[in-house]
């Protein structure tokens, strides 16, 4: 039975939602937080683990300085203050897929604290987005539930461990509470990540990839009536995995808890799951007692006193802040207003920079990142930044612009990279798509094709250059698409005039 | 063959590079002893079925010119604390029956790599909690100086080996006084290094921020040449010091010449008075600061008003920490599972740690999960480490006054196999002398000062230095016991009784 | 501050460290507990907010490793005590509760 929810409008009309955010992002180290084990994807299960990824008695932890170094980058990048000393706290609790049945974090001492983020909305409006706290942990390894319900926990026969991710360097971001996001708080939402994801990538310690888990959100949402000074309980939306799913599970709740408290009745403080094919949010545990982490100073670990000299170094490293940074590259692009906010709210900037870094002009960049790829992605209801490497649209379009593709079967090879095939030349020849630039086949395809509308030739001798389209078509036809209609068209007028 | 399990490990190694013995005969010879006694003491879990192979290696290299290490080839006893590749460690607990460690304890590497032969592991109190070795999964061990009495603990197992002569040099840990406690009641020798002296690295942890490891032998010198295969820096433990340290067996040969005690001033606690001890402790105590003055030191009171926190600080930091370290222990990547046909792996996480943990053990666990409760913390686990503060800074305003602190090492002897232990509170008061030096950090050494009057056990003395000054203790150490050896004509492991024989 | 050791409280605190309890550990441990009590009482003597804990014994900061991949184990290794185990993964039961 599906929860009763109240229209957007009339919710926002009753209540002001109130938000946060914690988003966690995977940093790109070369090994773990705590031990030397590699930080890697795809992986067998289980492999290249380090005694104390598996918590095996006598195992200890060891501080990753890259790891170190990013975190703070990170917090100064977010506008925080970097803490003058650091510690990490043991969270304690019990769960497979943790190695040590604690994980490693921090509590009171976070590495960075007090900052804010700049974010701007699709209409161009600019939110400050306070942030609480970065700080530094370690992930937990992978379950695979088997048994159950499309590989859900409920009702699972036995679940498996992996470790491999356990370990992995983890910096958790904690706004404060966000007010006054009114009507754009869902869009709010997925334009924070989205920050976030730039400004990382931008720094370059994290893939930032939202569908591989490099980034995962959990949006928080309370509601409280208007003109009321105490705040609504709240409740945290898991299982967020796509910039989509942030905004329509901040909408969801909203309309959820509103619905909720206009009857009458009250908000259960919980862990809810958001179900990306329903759109709808479930109930988790209940908040409780049992989350009793017993947080306590980690006696394996020493404290990080990051130096002034260190800080200025990373400050002094930092990319330009995202907006000064975009009117930078509005200006340097020459695009216009629209076209660039088509490129902001596509959530591809850094994607058309990095491809017009590779040797594409950015109205290229620009018309495949918001055009085509945009396309597919939508239609496979996937993130367009994730669909495919910017160096990849590059290489694309240096095919089309060397004459080896036409637009039309540019278009097909991009579907050929989105599903994996490979490199665009990869592609190219494996499909046979290269423009046929041999004169000699085309003028064979182009006699076949006067031959078989013997009445077009004398057309255009006539003057009537148009009738030319009939043979353009039928050879294109003949050609597969493969040829370039301009080459056709010339070798067609040339035979006429002869 | 008897007289090599008598030789200490100095003279063992003398006689190894001197072609006089071989490696492969001095691992039988205690692989001997070991098949004569361990079946009254049971001082060992498990003894190495390829302990003669590796002392076979030590042997070949040695014929084939290869410079070895000073104690090369002598055999080694493991705490069953460390963890080993080719032997199992359990940490005394049913728990871990059967486990096996990819990896070597750094200490067990180094020792390898030093040529030291490992010959088993030892007994000791299930997961280092304990002052008796009763609390030991797998039985006690029994002190060799009368077979129905403790042998200490947690260490009792390491300590009873080298005392009964099945073992030169045996490895141990100390969180509370788990090595220098079993030295004092089997009149052995031990030492708990500065906190950061000695890896943790393969040690299974107890309390993450007391626990040392540490050398267990019958002489100061074996105890130097141990500790230095096994100290020093190790990237694997963060908490390790990465000071340069002297060598210990020199500090220990340095004391045995003589000098050292001359105008040492030696600390003794205002708040720890003969009254608290029994009395025939009290009296080797005294009788052993009489040797030290009449050999030129100065006996200066000094008053430690925060020792008396200690214990109640103690038993609120380790199970704390404890509780968090023993979460590892939950059936789902080693150790123990108990099949529970169907339930929940958190039902199976609960079975399993009923079934494989001791009553000790679950106590503490318990006692420092409530310990670190939300709402607790400030008042119990912050508090206590206030008191850690506090007596740093007793030991600073003490060590401004004098080189070295002495304390008798435990309150009582050698108290009898099931005497105490249906009373936790009274088994805690075993540690009142040896805790100060775990919450500070500093370095403490056990060498036996003579035989209680009353009793006829063994008494041991305490000397504490401040952090970092491993080697005076060694000095002193060493200085006193060559008075006191000189005294009594011989080692007091001489009047030891005889062991061997069915029982 | 200091709260009272009751039998639920003993239970609670099992739950917590995933430890099964008979009735008959629950009113030993409740009885036992009570230790806890004296010495907290005799810490919160000394331990004034004017006095500054100590974690670390001694005093170390900035201990770090470089981010290069060292020794790790094999597959056989990391699963070599695994009491069960299927497809390379460590096997346990169904879990009741949700991911933190």
């Amino acid at each position: 039975m599906a929860a009763k929810i109240m229209d957007f409008d009339k919710a926002l009309e009753l209540f002001e939602p109130v938000l946060g955010f914690e988003v966690h992002v995977e940093l790109n180290t070369k090994t773990k937080m705590f031990s030397d084990a590699p930080n890697s994807f795809g992986r067998e299960p289980n492999t290249d683990l380090a005694p104390v990824d598996l918590g095996l008695p006598g195992s200890m932890p060891v501080v990753n300085a890259q790891a170190v170094r990013y975190s703070i980058s990170l917090g100064l990048a977010l506008g925080c203050s970097i803490a003058a000393s650091s510690r990490f706290a043991r969270k304690n609790y019990f769960y497979p897929d943790l190695g040590k049945n604690y994980q490693i974090s921090q509590y009171d001492e976070p590495i960075a604290y007090e900052g804010q983020v700049e974010v701007e909305l699709e209409d161009g409006t600019l939110v400050e987005v306070p942030i609480e706290r970065a700080h530094m942990e370690e992930d937990a390894g992978k379950l695979t539930h088997v048994g159950g319900a499309a590989g859900r926990i409920q009702g699972a026969e036995y679940s498996l461990v992996d470790y491999n991710r356990a370990g992995v360097p983890l910096v958790e971001i904690v706004t404060k509470p966000i007010f006054g996001a009114e009507h754009h708080a869902p869009e709010l939402g997925a334009a924070y990540v989205r920050t976030i994801r730039d400004i990382v990538r931008a720094l370059g310690i994290s893939d930032a990839r939202m569908e591989r888990g490099n980034i995962r959100c959990d949006a928080n949402v309370s509601l409280r009536p208007r003109g009321q000074e105490k705040l609504g309980t709240r409740t945290e939306t898991k299982n967020v995995n796509s910039m989509r799913s942030v905004e329509r599970a901040v909408r969801y709740e909203i309309q959820r808890q509103a619905a909720i408290l206009a009857d009458g009745g009250t908000i259960t403080q919980e862990t809810r799951h958001w179900h990306e094919d329903t759109g709808v949010t479930s109930p988790g545990r209940p908040k409780s007692d049992a989350d009793d982490y017993r947080y306590f100073p980690e006696p394996d670990l020493l404290p990080v006193v990051p130096s002034r000299e260190l800080i200025e170094e990373l400050r002094a490293a930092l990319p330009e802040p995202p907006a000064a940074r975009r009117r930078r590259l509005k200006a340097e692009w020459g695009f216009t207003d629209l076209e660039f906010q088509d490129v902001a709210n596509g959530g591809v900037l850094v994607e058309v920079e990095q491809t017009i870094a590779a040797g594409t002009t950015p109205a290229a960049a620009r018309k495949w990142w918001t055009g085509e790829i945009a396309r597919l992605a939508n239609e496979a209801g996937r993130e367009t930044s994730d669909l495919v490497e910017p160096a990849a649209v590059a290489e694309l379009q240096k095919l089309v612009d060397a004459g080896t593709l036409t637009d039309k079967l540019a278009r097909q090879v991009l579907e050929g990279m989105v599903a994996g095939e490979g490199t665009p030349q990869e592609i190219v020849d494996a499909r046979g798509l290269a423009v046929v630039s041999d004169d000699g086949a085309l003028i064979a395809a182009i006699d076949e094709a006067l031959q078989a509308q013997p009445d077009v030739l004398a057309k255009i001798k006539d003057g009537k250059v148009q009738a030319a389209g009939a043979i353009i078509g039928a050879v294109m036809k003949a050609m597969r698409g493969q040829a370039d209609a301009a080459r056709v068209r010339e070798l067609i007028l040339e035979r006429a005039a002869q | 063959m008897s007289d090599i399990i008598r030789l200490t490990a100095a003279e063992l190694a003398d006689k190894l590079a001197a072609g006089e013995v071989s490696s492969v005969e001095a691992t039988q010879a205690h692989l001997d002893r070991i098949a004569a006694v361990d079946g009254d003491v049971h001082a060992f879990l498990h003894v190495n079925e390829k302990a003669l192979d590796a002392a076979a290696d030590i042997d070949r290299r040695r014929a084939a010119g290869e410079q070895l290490g000073p104690i090369a080839g002598v055999p080694l006893a493991v705490k069953d604390v460390l963890v080993t590749t080719d032997m199992p460690s359990t940490s005394g607990s049913k728990i871990l029956e059967g486990y096996m460690s990819p990896f070597d304890a750094t200490v067990v590497a180094r020792s390898r790599a030093a040529g030291l032969v490992p010959l088993g592991k030892t007994n000791m109190d299930e997961f280092a909690m304990g002052s008796s070795t009763e609390h030991s999964a797998y039985g006690p061990t029994h002190n060799p100086w009368d077979l129905e009495r403790i042998p200490g603990g947690s260490g009792g197992g390491s300590a009873a080996a080298v005392a009964a002569f099945e073992a030169p040099l045996a490895l141990g840990s100390d969180t509370g006084g788990s090595i220098r406690q079993p030295a004092h009641v089997t009149g052995t020798v031990g030492i708990k290094p500065t906190y950061g002296g000695v890896s943790r690295y393969g040690a299974i942890a107890l309390a993450s921020s007391l626990d040392q490891v540490g050398p267990v032998t019958r002489t100061v010198l074996d105890a130097g040449l141990l500790h230095d295969v096994i100290g020093g820096h190790d990237p694997h433990d963060s908490t390790s010091l990465t000071d340069a340290w002297p060598s210990f067996a020199d500090a220990a040969r340095e004391g045995a010449r003589g000098d050292v005690l001359k105008g040492l001033k030696v600390g003794v606690v205002k708040e720890l008075p003969d009254s608290g001890f029994q009395a025939g402790v009290a009296e080797s105590f005294r009788a052993s600061l009489d040797v030290l003055q009449a050999h030129g030191a100065e006996i200066v009171e000094i008053s430690a008003p925060h020792f008396e926190y200690g214990v109640a600080a103690y038993y609120l930091i380790l199970p704390a920490e404890a509780s968090s370290n023993l979460a590892k222990f939950d059936s789902v990547r080693f150790g123990m599972r108990v099949d529970l046909n169907g339930g929940t792996v958190e039902d199976v996480m609960a079975a399993t740690r009923d079934a494989g943990f001791g009553d000790e053990v679950k106590r503490r666990i318990i006692l420092g999960t409530y310990a670190l409760s939300a709402g607790y913390y400030d008042a119990y686990y912050g508090s206590a480490q206030k008191v850690r503060t506090l007596i740093q800074q007793d030991f600073t305003a003490a060590f401004g006054q004098v080189d070295v602190i002495a304390t008798p090492s435990a309150p009582t002897t050698a108290f009898k196999l099931g005497e105490k232990i249906g009373d936790p509170l009274q088994m805690y008061l075993n540690d009142l002398t040896t805790i100060p030096a775990n919450l500070a950090g500093v370095p403490g050494i056990s060498i036996p000062s003579g035989l209680a009057s009353d009793d006829g056990l063994p008494v041991g003395i305490q000397f504490l230095a401040p952090a970092r000054e491993d080697a005076r203790l060694y000095r002193v150490g060493a200085a006193l016991e060559a008075a006191l050896v000189d005294s009594w004509g011989g080692p007091l492991l001489d009047r030891a009784p005889v062991l061997g024989g069915a029982r | 501050m200091v709260s009272e050791i009751t039998p639920d409280l003993v239970r609670h605190l099992g739950v917590l460290a995933r430890i099964r309890l008979s009735d008959e550990e629950v009113e030993r441990l409740t009885g036992q507990l009570d230790v806890i009590v004296d010495n907290i009482a005799k810490v919160s003597q000394v331990a004034t907010p004017d006095v500054a804990a100590t974690s670390h014994p001694i005093a170390l900061q900035n201990v770090f490793r470089p981010d290069e991949v060292g020794q790790t184990l094999t597959h056989e290794q990391a699963l070599q005590n695994a009491p069960d185990a299927a497809d390379g993964r460590f096997r346990v039961t169904a879990i009741l509760g949700e991911e933190q």
